[in-house]
This record gives C-alpha cells, structure tokens and sequence, in this order.
C-alpha cells in the first residue's frame, strides 16, 4: 500500500474518535500526493490547533504543529522562504475561520502558493462541542444550548470573495472526487482551498440528532449536488461540490522572485 | 481494446487501527464486508468483491487495503 | 576598506546590524515608532537576495519569521507595545520550538496604545514574563548607535547558539534620534552561522535531544530529515509527550540553557563605577542622560559613577551586586516604575540602598531629573 509510505505508523491507531472524517481526508489526501509522486522530501504541512490540527503529525513530511489558528501565517514564512517546497495546511473550521479568519483572507489576497484543506465538521470537537463560525444558525453546541444565533459563513464566497484562486468543496462520502480535487489543489499554483465536509458523529451528530458517522455520510451523500449538474438545477437548496474557482492570477513568491531581480537590478 | 477486470486477492485489515464505524461496511456496493465479534472489520462474502476500493478510500482509520491483481 | 560612517536613526542602526549579522527574513507590521525598521528591509533585504513581508498583523508577523526560521534562514521581525503584546503568544512556541528569531520592541508609553510617539522603558518585565509557563528568556538593549549595532549582532549570535528568541527592547528615543553609525567593516564583528547537524540522511536525527554542551543542531525544513515541530511537550524526535520525566526534562533544559549561560551573554558598560559612593544604574534612552549627569559631575569633583546594563535578562544579579558592593547609595534610573530596580534590589546585599529616578509621563529622563532625586537622597534637598 504505497499510502501507508506516508504514514508515521508508530503513532496508530490515530487518536480520532471512530466515524469521525478527518481520518478519511488524510486518506484522501495522501492518495492525492501519492498519486502525484510527490518526494516526502519536498512535502511541509503545516497545522494549527484542534482534532484537525493533529493530521501532521500522522503524516512523515516535514511537519510543524503551530498554534490555533496561525497555520497559514507560519506556512507563509515557510514559503516564502523555499519557495520549491509543497506547503500544504490542514484547518479545522473554527481554526481557519474564527480565530485563524485573518489570515486566512489575507493568504488567499495574496495568492500565495499552498493548499489550504479547511476539515468543516461544524464544531470545536477537540474542546468538547462548542459552535464554531460553520456551525449555522439553528444548530446546537455546548455554547449554544437553546440553538445558536450565529449565522455561518459560505466558505466558497468567502474564499473567492478574498482572492484564491482555486477554490473546491467536497465531502468525506465523495472520496475519490474528494482526492482528486485535492490533487488538483496541490498543483494548482496560487492560493487553493478545499473545504471538506468532514463528520463529527461525537460531538456534532449527537447533539444536533444527525445520527452516526454512517448516517451522516448518508446526508452528504443525498444532501450535496456537483456543481453544474442536472440533479444541482432541480435542487438549488442543495450544497455543491466542486471546482468553484480555478484561475491565474500572479502568484506572491513569484512575483517577489521578479521584485529581487528590480531590486539587485538585473532585470 | 478490452480491460479485464481485476481479480480480487483479499482484504487486508489492520485489526489494530480499525475502530469498527461501520462506514465501509454500510457503504459497500457488494454487501461484502461485515464487522466481526470484535466490531473489526472483515470480508465476509469475498467472491461478490469488485475491487472498487470505495472500502479503502473511505475508511477513516486507514485501516483497510485491498489486494487486486490486474 | 574604508570606514562607513553614516548619520542614521538608531532604528535603522539596529536594522543595518540585522543585514551584517546575516539577516534573510523580515516578516513586519507597521507600527510607530518601529515602522522605519520594517521600511528599511522593505527596501534592503530584497537587494541582497533576502525577503521581506508585511503580514496582517503582528501575530502573523512572528509566526512567519519562525516558519521562515525553520527553513535555515536568519530571521527578525520589528514592533512596539501593542504588538508586542499581540507576539506573546508565538514568542513562546519559538521558546518551546527552540526557533533562532529576534523580536524588536521599540519601546512606547503604554499601557494599551498608550504614547504612540513618546519614549517608555515599560516593556522590561513583559518581555520577560509576558508569554505563559515557566520559561527563560533573552532581552537586550542599548543607548547609542554604535551599541544599539553590535547588541543587534549579539542578538542574532545568542539566537542561534542558544536556539532561541531573543528580544532586543529599544525604545522611542533611541530609535528615532539621528546620530553617527560607524558601520563595522565585514567580519571585524563575529557573526554565528546556523548549526546544522552532521546526522545524514537515512540515519535517527534527534532534533531535541541536546548534546552535550546543551546546543541542538538543526536541520532545515525542506532538508534530508523530516521531523516534528509542536508548541506542546515533546520528545526528542518532536512529537507530543505527556511524560512527567520528559516534561521536566524539557522544562529544565529550556530555562538552564538560558540562565546557565547568563554569563555569556551578560553585556554592559561602565563609567567610574571604581570609586564612586553613588553608583547609577541605567540602560537605553535613560543611560544617555545618566552619562551626562555623571560626567558633569565629575568635572565638579562629584564621585558618581554608572553601570549600563545592555542585557536585562537574564538579569545579571551577580555584576550588579559586584559593581554596587562599595556604594552607599545605589540609583536605578529608568523610565516605568521600577521593573529594573526589582531586580537590582533582589541583586545587592543591601536592597534599602537602592533608590529610582524615574519618569513616567512620555518625556524623556534629564540629567536635571536625575540629579534631583540624587540630591533628595543625599538629604540636600531639591
């Protein structure tokens, strides 16, 4: 099994919770890299804080475990540094979004070349259950025990409104579509993000009656539409999956590259 | 030009790693697999085994690969 | 070679040292009064092949030097007060990371925005105990231009051999005054490479695991070994540990790398401290007009002397109870209400003899100030 080459195997079974989905996006994301060959050499993935956060230290790439929600903020001082390396950064929700939503606008303003996976189970899992900025209105968390007020983001428009330039969803039921966008994210050049509906039957399923992990994926299945389909225009309540973005624009360390060559005068 | 189809050697399970969520079992097109005494995962009707390796791909403990020869 | 004199703010002193001290990185945010740091390397860095970034704030600013620090390059990022607030938090996963980084608090009146354009020296014990948990800690600072250069390169040089941040703690005054730069002439100030491990590639590299005199040889993210860097307890490979003998272990070694090494890295300066009854303690902005007063009054006969402290921490106890032995009194002049003079009181045998001149109102501290507590103290009177 070539995927397991990129596993530190001493460290499972992993600690996830059974059913829960993050386990099913390393899988994926693993497949993605193994099917683009990529050296384990050339691969740094950095994390922030949260059940999503403990991917790095499943995966034998050069990994560093940073603080909540400044995943990109260190993936970009990695970079830009070494610009030839693969940097790949794996977010929970409430790690991107809430208190990692600044940088996450301005990594995607910038376009600079990494691949942002946001592993969107609704909650703060690792915390014990409170409502995280993809919760949604209605919903119930810890913090949130009459139902939540909190109205959630869209993370397609608030990527695509912030500047990436490839931005894609899927699910942890859609695997090989799921893997295969990864991929296409890694190559991508420019800011990519992937957001992955991502099961948390512990702490998110319970307390809002989603049932298990299996009848979750039962709903991702039936609930979500690709993009551009016949099945998305008879359903427009639905949730899409897809490639909802994927353009060219400069990318940053690129353009810096050219900014040395102005500044040392040899352009 | 034809494509045969691969043939289906076996499931090879890592026991340890598998925390007997029933996602591969639920979801397998071919009603192939089922969980044991132990809730681990195992092959109960092998013949009826595509190898589509949606059981593989989907399973959150990377706990199971598939052996196909093509 | 001739010499290179300029005429320059101590902000871009301290800048121009970054570069001679092998500086490749710069991740900022604009903030008064360290904002002509960050110009500078906008400006420079990208010349001799370095980068520069301006973050989204200050949080990200640190994040990314220590990211960049980890790919093997020389890193530093530059702010003041509330930025230095908002970097707590990274400055102790570069601590518990072990990550070479130097920080640069060009110090302002605060609490919170404070004194944006007004000189303060209130920064001492945040950079020592601004970040949580038990941890050691290296801050430096300087009065003139000249050593505002060579701290920098210190700074750098403890960094690396001590793999760890280093806060460098100037302040308004220093910063924006103009005055003579000698620029050293390539390598008549020692720099510190990065130690980088000899394991190769194939063989266990243990990126925790000291040798024996206490350094950790690094390897590059991007380079022949993969390993784990985390903000959490771990072992020698990296990865999260929750083992009391390991903790300790780690604790242990990230505070006595730092205060057994106290020596090493103690830098100060004297004027007449040999003979002198009244012996004042200053560093910075407020060292510059301890010196004036000192030396005016020695014209006149008066035996005052003056320790400049250029390291605060680790606090050098030991030098400044050595320095202070035969004083009958001791005066801290500073600018905030007495962080240093905590430390001198804890330092000599008799902490009653100790006395501050401070200010506390933005403006910086005369020679006129100084003089005047000192003559409260020797029961003259104002």
């Amino acid at each position: 099994m070539p995927v397991r080459d990129y596993l530190r195997e001493r460290f499972f079974p992993h600690m996830w919770c059974p059913g829960c989905g993050h386990g099913t996006v390393l899988n994926a994301l693993l497949r993605a890299v193994e099917k683009l060959g990529l050296d384990k050499n050339d691969i740094v993935m950095v994390s922030g804080i949260g059940c999503s956060a403990r991917i790095s230290g499943y995966v034998d790439f050069h990994t560093m475990h940073t603080l909540h929600g400044r995943a990109l903020a260190f993936a970009t001082g990695v970079k830009m540094s070494r610009p030839e390396l693969t940097v790949l950064v794996p977010m929970g929700d409430g790690d991107a979004l809430a208190i990692g939503g600044n940088h996450f606008l301005h990594a995607a303003r910038r376009n600079i070349d990494m691949t942002a996976i946001i592993m969107n189970n609704r909650i703060y899992g690792m915390t014990g259950g409170q409502f995280s900025p993809l919760t949604g209105y209605g919903c119930f968390g810890t913090t949130a025990p009459y139902g939540n007020v909190d109205h959630d983001f869209d993370v397609v428009e608030l990527s695509t409104a912030a500047g990436a330039t490839f931005v894609a969803r899927s699910t942890t039921y859609h695997v090989i579509e799921l893997a295969d966008i990864i991929k296409k994210a890694i190559t991508h050049k420019g800011f990519s993000v992937v957001e992955v509906l991502s099961q948390c039957p512990t702490n998110f399923g319970r307390r809002n009656q989603l049932g298990s992990a299996v009848e979750m994926l039962e709903t991702y299945k039936k609930q979500t539409v690709p993009l551009n389909s016949k099945a998305a225009q008879d359903a427009p309540d639905k949730i899409r999956r897809g490639i909802f973005v994927e353009k060219e624009r400069p990318e940053y360390s690129n353009e810096y590259k050219k900014m040395i060559r102005t500044a040392t005068g040899e352009s | 030009m034809s494509k045969d189809k691969p043939t289906y050697k076996e499931h090879r399970v890592e026991r340890e790693w598998c925390k007997g969520c029933g996602i591969c079992v639920h979801f397998c097109p071919k009603n192939v697999l089922a969980l044991d005494q132990e809730q681990k995962v195992m092959a109960a009707r092998p013949e009826d085994c595509i190898c589509c390796r949606l059981c593989e791909y989907r399973c959150p403990d990377l706990a199971i690969e598939v052996i196909c020869e093509d | 070679m001739s010499r290179h004199l300029k005429f320059v703010q101590g902000n871009v002193a301290c800048a121009e040292a970054a570069l001679y001290a092998g500086l490749e990185f710069f991740a900022g945010y604009p903030i008064t009064p360290s904002s002509e740091i960050a110009e500078f390397m906008a400006k420079r860095l990208p010349q001799s092949g370095g980068k520069f970034i301006q973050m989204e704030d200050e949080i990200a600013s640190i994040c990314a030097i220590i990211g960049a620090s980890l790919t093997g390059r020389k890193v530093m990022t530059a702010t003041s007060g509330p930025g230095f607030s908002l970097m707590q938090e990274a400055l102790g996963y570069a601590v518990m990371t072990e990550i070479p980084c130097v920080i640069v608090n060009v110090q302002r009146g605060g609490p919170s925005t404070g004194l944006p354009t007004h000189v303060s020296q209130g920064d001492v014990n945040q950079a020592r105990y601004g970040t949580h948990g038990e941890h050691a800690i290296v801050a430096l600072t300087a009065s003139t231009h000249q050593d505002i250069f060579a701290i920098t390169v210190d700074a750098f040089n403890f960094a690396e051999t001590y793999r760890t941040p280093v806060i460098l703690l100037l302040d308004e005054t220093t910063g924006h005054l103009r005055e003579r730069l000698d620029v050293p002439k390539k390598d008549e100030i020692a720099t510190v490479g990065r130690l980088k491990t000899s394991v190769q590639q194939g063989v266990d590299y243990h990126p925790y695991l000291p040798r024996e005199d206490g350094r950790l040889p690094m390897s590059d993210f991007g380079g022949a070994h993969r390993y784990n860097v985390t903000g959490l307890f771990h072992d020698m490979w990296g990865f999260p540990t929750e083992s009391p003998k390991i903790v300790y272990g780690l604790i242990r070694h990230l505070v006595d790398k730092i205060e057994h090494n106290a020596d090493q890295m103690t830098r100060w300066k004297e004027y007449y401290t040999d003979d002198a009854p009244t012996v004042l303690i200053s560093y910075g902005a407020a060292s510059r007009s301890a010196l004036h007063l000192v030396e005016n009054r020695r014209k006149r006969g008066e035996k005052l002397g003056l320790l400049e402290l250029q390291t605060l921490w680790p606090f050098p106890h030991a030098l400044v109870r050595e320095k202070c032995r035969h004083a009958r009194a001791v005066v801290v002049v500073e600018m905030n209400m007495g962080q240093v003079l905590q430390q001198v009181k804890l330092a000599v045998d008799q902490p009653e003899k100790v006395f501050l001149a401070n200010r506390i109102d933005g403006e910086l501290i005369t020679p006129t100030d100084i003089q005047n507590i000192i003559h409260v103290i020797q029961g003259k009177g104002v």
